[in-house]
């Protein structure tokens, strides 16, 4: 079941999601995803663990083969001719870097250029001034010449995104980029993926089990529970009707100073699965519905 | 030392060092220590084979480190790397035990495939080591990108359309054809010595990639000449000075990287 | 049924004596290098089992020359190595086996000194031999003793630092933040690794060192669902695979090309590994590629 609302039509679309299911030892993963993404548009993939975005994401890199549906990038009907066309940049959960590794920051940047090319880098100022200012885009200018493995975490992934975005890819993934950053980090990046992706005219689609934090910048959300999925502006999609059907059970939607947490029915008390959950708790307490305890 | 019958030495010695520093590289980097180690131990289990069959010792040094390598990569994805590298070793070398209890006498080549004979390569030996390290290192050069990336950001580079699987299949090739090369002269034993102690110094000096691999070339050759030079000096195995050289060079390196953390550490307060 | 019997157990196998003592002191050797087995793939620890029973062996073959007792020369070079590896290695996997693959370099070499030095053999190339291809009941029968000096502080450690080496095995950190001191359980680890390969070496030879070590633990990890379990199950595959490949020794015994018998660590290393392979083949649990 998938509701889509005012999805972008036909032809321009980045990233068309057609009919997408996934069935792996007996389990249905993922159960006729479909969307589509616009040029430009930044899109939200929200969902708890287990609700198949990161099966999604390796759907759309063509990791992991459909039992049903396609999938189309700009275009391309395969996976392999996107990324063949540098299509599709991709900031993975979570890289392992070794710290004794001889690799720099601009040197990762660098391969995200030319990677896949045969042969050595040859120095050329406009390669150089290429990674320079990607470097400077997300803020990573002053470490540029450390060695990767040895930059925090938050570092690391500014790293990782220049590395996608280096190349210019009409498409951007990110798999839970947010996982583990406390609430202002996470807001800094989500402002510097939204400044970047508007300068050079991404899409991106980046996963996240917490909406909150990507209120503000997402145009639109893919919301996914159980392997299905509802897309469409967060009024459209995070609302009581939509997302109950989308569950298969009644949930109830609740805004507190604009934070949105959805909520069900378990037994004799409540159980959040959808909202911030690492939030500090609420400024004003007795300004949450009555009868609720948040 | 440097007499004309002890050119072919130096210069043996120093397409080897070559080989095993470009090479070394990728090994270090992609923490296949144990695969640079188990492969030429398996080569010379076939060499053992083929000397037993009458066949030339490099025939059977070549497809043992080919096989070995390949079926490292093959068990690999079946099971953990170390545990695959473990028993294909131990299967060679139980083939290389069987081999052996054919025959009631070692060839004197057994000792030099060990522990390495440099001086006891013939001119008409050195083309064809020379024209296969040559091999080896243009196509570590060629792949230089793909196999650095792959080796750093393998999800990543996967979405580039980098086959990754591919990738290590071509590393471990390069890595049987270049231990099985050098193995006659520096030995099945200590090749590997020269891949990872050159390598594990060179990436504690500097940050930068081809850097890195340019100084383990430079490490290995300066380690080679020394084992050359000492072997030549005192008579002793030329096998001893490279394990000891590769630990050197590794122990510097790590002394070098300890004070520049703490000397990192302190500029940065 | 007496025929196929006989068709197993070649005539004379139950009432030889060294045959007798292959099976005691083989059994043991693969009852001590499976169950520490089961920690050193648990903790990635192959290659240093490797290294250290290769540098046992030639620690041994060093003391021969010396003329000190080979007991010493063995598992004091394992102690020894294992202690050096512990001290310059990384908690990271990846910068342990460069660690591992250094010492081992540098323990090869002086092998390689000692094998030159040792002009008293007169031939050098036997003696080379026998480091890396080991040989079986090079010890003989005074080995019981052996064994318990070996054996049994192998198992105890392994017993006594049971919950320990698993929690940090799984993660140093847990451990750690649960009060074990994880560089001491790992040093405690690798001296166990190191006991049990240098009596393995001892009595069974290099390559049956790490052959036990790893592969009756892999394929146990692979088929039982608990660690304890797969410890038993490790020890028991050791001990079958050990005997199995003496019976076939032994029926080998008029087989060409030498009409001597083949070598038993062949027959016991091929069943292990073709056991090995069959278990990734056909086992349940299958790595899904793509």
């Amino acid at each position: 079941m998938a509701v889509t609302m005012a999805a972008s039509e036909s032809t321009g679309q980045v990233l068309a999601v057609d009919g997408v299911s996934v069935r792996l030892a007996g389990r249905q993963i993922l159960d006729d995803v479909r969307f589509a993404l616009g040029p430009g548009e930044f899109v939200g993939l929200i969902g708890a663990n287990g609700a198949g975005k990161t099966t999604l994401l390796r759907v759309i890199l063509g990791f992991q083969p459909t039992t049903a549906g396609s999938v189309r990038i700009g275009g391309e009907a395969s996976a392999a001719a996107a990324r063949g066309r540098g299509l599709v940049g991709y900031v993975p959960q979570k890289i392992q870097l070794d710290p004794d590794m001889p690799v720099r920051a601009r040197d990762l940047v660098g391969l995200g250029l030319d990677g896949h090319r045969l042969g050595i880098p040859l120095p050329s100022r406009q390669r150089r001034q290429l990674v320079d200012e990607m470097l400077a885009a997300v803020d990573a200018g002053r470490f540029a010449n450390q060695r990767v493995g040895n930059l925090s975490g938050g570092e690391q992934q500014r790293v990782m995104i220049a590395h996608a975005l280096v190349s210019k890819p009409r498409l951007l993934l990110l798999d839970e980029p947010l996982a583990n950053l406390d609430i202002r980090s996470a807001q800094e990046i989500i402002a510097l993926l939204a400044k970047i992706t508007r300068q050079q005219h991404v899409s991106v689609l980046i996963s996240a089990h917490e909406m909150n934090p990507l209120l503000p910048v997402m145009d639109r959300v893919v919301y996914m529970a159980g392997g299905r999925a509802a897309s469409g502006t967060t009024d459209e999609v995070i609302r009581e009707d939509v997302l109950s059907e989308l569950y298969g059970h009644h949930v109830d939607v609740i805004n507190v100073h604009g934070r949105l947490l959805v909520v069900a029915h378990a037994g004799e008390g409540f159980e959040i699965l959808a909202g911030d959950e690492t939030a500090a708790a609420p400024a004003h307490p007795d300004h949450s519905p009555a009868g609720l305890e948040l | 030392m440097f007499a004309p019958f002890m050119v072919n030495a130096w210069l043996t010695a120093s397409i080897v060092a070559v080989i095993a520093g470009v090479v070394g590289f990728f090994v270090v980097l992609r923490g296949a220590a144990f695969v640079a180690d188990a492969v030429p131990q398996g080569a010379f289990a076939g060499a053992a084979g083929a000397s037993l069959l009458g066949v030339n010792t490099l025939v059977g040094l070549g497809l043992f480190a080919l096989a070995g390598s390949l079926g490292i990569g093959w068990l690999s994805r079946r099971a953990r790397r170390d545990v695959a590298t473990a028993l294909i070793l131990v299967m060679m070398l139980g083939l290389g035990a069987l081999f052996l209890s054919f025959t009631t006498e070692y060839s004197s080549e057994i000792f030099s495939l060990l522990f390495g004979e440099v001086l006891g390569v013939s001119t008409t030996e050195i083309l064809p080591i020379a024209g296969l390290g040559l091999l080896c290192v243009l196509a570590v050069l060629a792949l230089y990108r793909p196999l650095l990336l792959s080796s750093v950001a393998p999800e990543s580079s996967a979405a580039r359309g980098v086959n990754n699987a591919r990738m290590e299949l071509v590393f471990l090739v390069i890595v049987a054809i270049a231990t099985s090369m050098t193995l006659p002269v520096v030995g099945a034993l200590l090749i590997f010595s020269l891949m990872i102690g050159p390598p594990a110094a060179a990436r504690s000096l500097t940050a930068s990639p081809l850097v890195a691999l340019g100084l383990s070339v430079v490490l290995a050759l300066v380690t080679v000449w020394i084992a050359i030079a000492a072997s030549f000096e005192t008579n002793w195995p030329i096998g001893f000075f490279v394990g000891t050289g590769g630990a050197a060079c590794y122990a510097v390196g790590r002394l070098i990287a300890r004070w520049r953390g703490s000397h990192v550490e302190v500029s940065q307060a | 049924m007496s025929a196929v019997f006989r068709l197993l157990f070649a005539p004379g196998f139950f009432t030889s004596s060294p045959v007798h003592t292959a099976l005691v002191i083989g059994g043991i050797a693969a009852v001590v290098s499976g169950v520490v087995g089961c920690f050193t793939v648990l903790r990635g620890q192959s290659y240093a089992g490797h290294a250290l029973a290769d540098l046992s062996v030639t620690g041994g073959s060093a003391s021969f020359l010396a003329s000190i007792s080979p007991l010493w020369g063995f598992a004091g070079t394992g102690v020894l190595a294992a202690g050096v590896m512990d001290v310059i290695g990384f908690r990271r996997p990846r910068g342990r086996d460069l660690a591992t693959g250094i010492v081992r370099g540098a323990g090869l070499g002086l092998a390689a000194l000692f094998l030159y030095w040792d002009t008293t053999s007169t031939s050098t190339t036997g003696v080379a031999i026998t480091v890396l291809f080991g040989s079986m009941f090079t010890i003989g029968n005074s080995a019981v003793p052996l064994v318990a000096a070996f054996g049994i502080p192998a198992l105890a450690i392994v017993t006594i630092l049971y919950r320990p080496l698993l929690l940090s095995s799984v993660s140093s950190d847990l451990a750690a933040a649960r009060g074990v001191r994880v560089r001491l359980t790992g040093l405690a680890c690798l001296v166990a690794i190191a006991l049990a390969v240098s009596l393995a070496a001892m009595t069974v030879g290099a390559i049956l060192a790490t052959a036990l070590l790893v592969g009756p633990a892999a394929i146990a990890l692979r088929v039982t669902s608990t660690p304890g379990r797969a410890t038993l199950a490790a020890g028991l595959i050791a001990v079958a695979a050990t005997w199995l490949g003496i019976v076939l020794a032994y029926d080998s015994f008029n087989w060409p090309p030498s009409h001597d018998g083949w070598p038993v660590s062949f027959f016991i290393v091929v069943l292990i590994f073709v056991g090995f392979v069959a278990v990734q083949l056909f086992g349940r649990s299958r790595r899904v590629t793509g």
